[in-house]
């Protein structure tokens, strides 16, 4: 009788009202079951990976100082004086390249979102995207390759005429400083950032902006009054998605810094920092027994670092909720 | 560029193509050997052994060889606990490690012989320096990479170089930032050779914070070439165009070779508990032989005198003697593979006597 569903399903409410009811009953509760097993496994897979750092780091976390220090490259007092300087360094890496990338990705976000012409708007959005899918090791040879030799006269002059400000004192050819590889992590996050953001601010209301050019704004006042507080909240969360990302990030600092263990805020001088990730691949193809737990322990800090930052993500995006519109 | 983090991935399983076995192996065929032959260790003589195992897989097609490239110490451990049959290490068996090997080996001994020899070349970046190659003492070279003599034409550098013409560009030292054999030795022979001017202990980790550094051979050769005054060590087959430096020997400077590595392993010392078995070199880095260059690293090959399995003794006694060949050895030396030192016909008449040691236990 019916070619579609929903009308025989209709129809048989009046007629047989069990059939219809524990077919979309079973469908239902198979589905629900689905999707909660798909929750479930997510938590799980992540409780996983902590018991695996606990239990792979304890060894290095029980062990004292002296154990430690029979580790050819372990040359810290204790395992915190080890984490340390590489939780800074981490850090420093991944808020310069997020200093860096925010501003430019909220730029390429509204003008796609706002200003270019529609068909520059489409085209710029998938040469964007396809940044994103470019593998880390790539963009580490384009950086240690191509971007360091073009950044070397740029920071000779840098720490030549600001050289007197500590944080650009002392630059040494090649340019393998953590500077560079918070560039190359800037254009890493970039995409991720500059897509996230362009799709929050396509959503602010048609109503608000023509309301605001309706009072008068011209186009960059309607942006700020309107556009910009809307998505303030979806640009910090694509900024923590991105900062996400240049946390975890490896070869792209493997292949760029020179590094070294200090609480160090000279950034064009080499061998100062040096990131949690990029330790790991460099130590571990070496690395036996205690070492390895060791270099388990620090990766142990990255997972609660990634998890702290996004906890207080989290935690500004609640505090703001009541003033934007995208909730 | 990519000897990084994916040097884990040496195992290659033979091809067995080759029909036209050309007997490389002193003492009877090997085309009839089966079975697998698994070892891991140093990733210095990676390079050399991806080349071993495919030679060997000419004259050995029945066997199944992989070499896992996971660090000396990983390399010991598990060829001590039994999940290989042979290792290589940069570093010779620690007393507590012989103790082990006894079980390892039912009741034998264990073999460790020195079938890898790398020269490890001083490089430098120095485009407008025509001197085929910069002389320097191990002296000079502790202060440079001490940080001490910060200029080209420093007045210590000058004295070694009469004629050459050299610029005042500031010295930018490069060193390995992952922990490697090769640091370890450059800083054994700076520390030997210097007369005191290197302050640090040799360590297979760079000693000194602060400075250029690079991922892996690869990395050092790139940081040196990225910017003018650099200067480096890495594998000498490595070097490519840059310059490499003469180093001081006695009164005269010894640029690297292959004949020239070989002979400081012959002029060196063997270690106060080498046997027979276990020819373990002390390299004298203050040696004075003519001709000798005492900035090499040596690997050796570890494996027991007795196995369990006739299968396995006979496979790796077979691979061993192919690597310790003239045959063996040419193919590491080959640039494309290893660019390696092969070793002397008097070490290898030693080596290939400890080999002819290896049975099953009975």
């Amino acid at each position: 009788m019916a070619v579609t569903s929903p009308p025989s399903t209709r129809a048989g409410l009046g007629s047989e009202p069990t059939v219809p009811v524990t077919k979309g009953g079973l469908a239902g509760r198979l589905f629900a079951g689905l999707s909660t097993g798909a929750g479930i496994l997510i938590l799980l897979v992540l409780a996983a990976v902590a018991v695996f750092l606990v239990i792979e780091a304890w060894p290095a976390l029980t062990a004292s100082p002296e154990e430690l220090q029979e580790i050819s490259w372990f040359k810290a007092d204790s395992l915190l004086a080890y984490i340390g300087p590489l939780v800074f360094g981490t850090l420093l890496a991944s808020i310069l390249a997020l200093l860096i990338a925010v501003p430019v990705s909220v730029g390429i976000a509204l003008f796609i979102s706002h200003y270019a012409p529609r068909r520059l708007a489409q085209g710029l959005g998938y040469l964007i995207d396809l940044l994103a899918a470019i593998p880390s090791v790539v963009y580490g040879l384009w950086g240690a390759l191509w971007l360091l030799p073009i950044l070397n006269p740029f920071f000779t002059w840098l720490s030549g005429t600001l050289g007197f400000i500590p944080l650009f004192e002392g630059y040494q050819a090649p340019a393998k400083n953590i500077m560079s590889a918070s560039i190359v992590l800037a254009v890493m996050i970039l995409p991720i950032i500059t897509a996230v953001s362009r799709e929050v601010f396509l959503q602010t209301p048609v109503l608000h902006e023509e309301a605001s050019l309706a009072l008068g704004a011209t186009r960059w006042e309607m942006v700020r009054m309107a556009v910009l507080p809307f998505g303030r909240s979806g640009v910090i969360s694509a900024s923590m998605l991105g900062l996400g990302r240049a946390l975890g990030e490896t070869m792209a600092v493997l292949m760029v810094i020179s590094p070294g263990f200090l609480y160090s805020l000279f950034l064009l001088k080499p061998g100062q920092q040096q990131t949690i990730a990029a330790n790991i691949a460099s130590k571990f193809p070496e690395a036996s027994g205690l070492a390895v737990s060791t270099l388990i322990a620090t990766g142990l800090a990255l997972f609660v670092i990634t998890f702290v930052v996004n906890m207080i993500a989290r935690w500004i995006i609640a505090r703001r909720k009541d003033f934007s519109g995208a909730n | 560029m990519l000897a990084l983090t994916l040097a884990a991935c040496g195992s290659n399983s033979t091809d067995s193509g080759g029909g036209a076995a050309t007997d490389g192996a002193e003492n009877g065929s090997t085309e009839d050997l089966t079975g697998t032959l698994a070892g891991a260790g140093a990733s210095s003589q990676e390079k050399a052994v991806a080349g071993w195992i495919a030679g060997f897989g000419d004259i050995a097609p029945g066997v199944t060889l992989s070499y896992d490239a996971v660090g000396s110490g990983g390399g010991r451990e598990q060829f001590l606990s039994g999940a290989t049959q042979f290792a290589g290490s940069d570093a010779a068996l620690k007393d507590d490690e012989l103790a082990t090997a006894t079980d390892r080996c039912f009741g034998g001994e264990a073999i460790e012989v020195p079938l890898y020899i790398s020269p490890i070349a001083v490089i430098y970046n120095l485009p407008g320096v025509d001197a085929e190659h910069l002389n320097l003492s191990a002296e000079t070279l502790a202060k440079i990479f001490n940080r001490e003599i910060t200029t080209w034409n420093d007045p210590a550098i000058a004295a070694e170089n009469e004629g050459v013409t050299l610029p005042s560009t500031a010295i930018i030292p490069v060193n390995r930032s992952d922990e490697s054999g090769t640091t370890e030795n450059f800083t054994e022979y700076l520390a030997d050779a210097s007369n005191g001017a290197w302050p640090h202990e040799a360590s297979g980790d760079w000693p000194l914070s602060g400075g250029q550094s690079g991922q892996g051979t690869q990395g050092v050769v790139d940081t040196v070439t990225g910017a003018e005054g650099a200067i480096g060590y890495a594998d000498a087959s490595r070097a490519g165009d840059l310059g490499t430096a003469a180093i001081k020997v006695g009164e005269e400077y010894v640029p690297f070779s292959p004949e020239a590595a070989a002979k400081v392993v012959d002029a060196s010392p063997r270690a106060a508990d080498a046997t027979d078995k276990r020819l373990v070199v002390e390299i004298d880095r203050t040696t004075t032989e003519a001709g000798a260059y005492p900035l090499v690293l040596i690997s050796y090959s570890i494996a027991c005198d007795t196995y369990d399995k006739a299968e396995d003794a006979a496979n790796v006694k077979a691979y061993l003697t192919y690597v310790a060949s003239e045959e063996g050895q040419a193919r590491a030396a080959e640039p494309s593979v290893a660019g390696s030192a092969p070793i002397s016909d008097a070490l290898r008449t030693e080596v290939q006597a400890a080999l002819d040691t290896i049975s099953v236990k009975s």
